[in-house]
């Protein structure tokens, strides 16, 4: 058991970066999910349709800029059909029960990505380690990243205020 | 995981492997630190109500101690299951162990939503194992 808090090798920010690009399939799988359940219904508030499409083509961005670097480092990313089915096999048992449920849950996405790629930017910051891609490219995405999803975090909160 | 919890996760484990307190010699052995660091934090977590430590004999968790120790032990189970299988990680114990540090608790409750695991957790954690007694490994090709 390691306490320390700094990522040191190649391997070890690989396996970081293929966690957030999982955290990023969870989010665009189960926002997706999301848009299937009130498919049929009348009543859906545009709002709430609109932050989870904007939510589900910004993590497969966000993805995409994440596997670019962890190609680089040799490295593979879980295809996103394979998560798909693991959120599908579990989706029933964790899906929110009403458009609150849901906006809540959207936030605790936005948050918990936020709070990943923020701490993940702080281990690489604390590490004098060289990588062998460019480490300012890898903090320059992981950060524009993470301020997107502060920005996700404003724009659930927003729509949470408007309906409350 | 904050390293206050690694400390109450390793204490609850040793515990249970030794059915008594945990001595700050296995507690090292365990956290790989200096047994001078683990008396510093056994300590600290004595002052915080968290543990109760007896001279020659080692420490025990307090009641609110087990709570915290048992939030931090499915947070384990969760990183090392999905590392087992998801991103089939042949050495997923060893890495789980290197990640807890930076993977915090809500992201592993979002990885929560994707990964199988019993209502028991973390009753059925094998302490000696130092995995869910139900993990299952599948044989594939890893995502390294």
């Amino acid at each position: 058991m390691s306490l320390g808090q700094r990522v040191a090798t190649d391997h070890q920010l690989a396996r970081l970066l293929q966690i957030g690009a999982v955290l990023e399939e969870v989010v665009e799988s189960r926002a997706y999910h999301h848009l299937d359940s009130f498919e049929d219904e009348e009543g859906v508030d545009e709002d709430v349709r609109d932050l989870l499409e904007h939510a589900a083509e910004e993590s497969a961005e966000h993805r995409s800029r994440l596997e670019a670097l962890i190609e680089d480092l040799d490295a593979e990313t879980v295809p996103y059909e394979e998560i798909n089915k693991l959120v599908e096999a579990q989706y029933a048992q964790t899906k929110p029960e009403d458009f609150d449920g849901l906006l809540y849950d959207q936030l605790c996405n936005e948050e918990t990505a936020y709070k990943f790629y923020d701490d993940l930017v702080e281990a690489i910051e604390a590490s004098e380690s060289e990588f062998s891609i460019d480490r300012e490219l890898v903090l320059d995405t992981l950060r524009q990243i993470r301020e997107e999803e502060a920005e996700g975090v404003e724009e659930v909160t927003e729509v949470m205020e408007r309906r409350a | 995981m904050n390293t206050a919890d690694q400390y109450l996760k390793a204490i609850y484990l040793v515990q249970r492997m030794e059915d008594g307190p945990a001595a700050t010699g296995a507690l090292a052995d365990m956290l790989d630190v200096s047994p001078a660091s683990v008396n510093e934090m056994v300590g600290k977590l004595q002052d915080r109500g968290l543990v109760d430590h007896e001279k020659y004999k080692g420490a025990t968790l307090t009641d609110d101690g087990i709570v915290r120790a048992e939030d931090a032990l499915q947070t384990y189970c969760i990183i090392e299951r999905f590392l087992a299988n998801v991103l089939e990680v042949e050495d997923y114990r060893g890495e789980a162990s290197a990640l807890e540090a930076v993977i915090d608790d809500t992201v592993a409750e979002r990885l929560d939503t994707i990964i199988d695991r019993r209502e028991e957790c973390p009753d059925c954690f094998d302490a000696e194992a130092d995995q869910c007694c139900y993990l299952e490994v599948a044989a594939g090709e890893s995502a390294d």
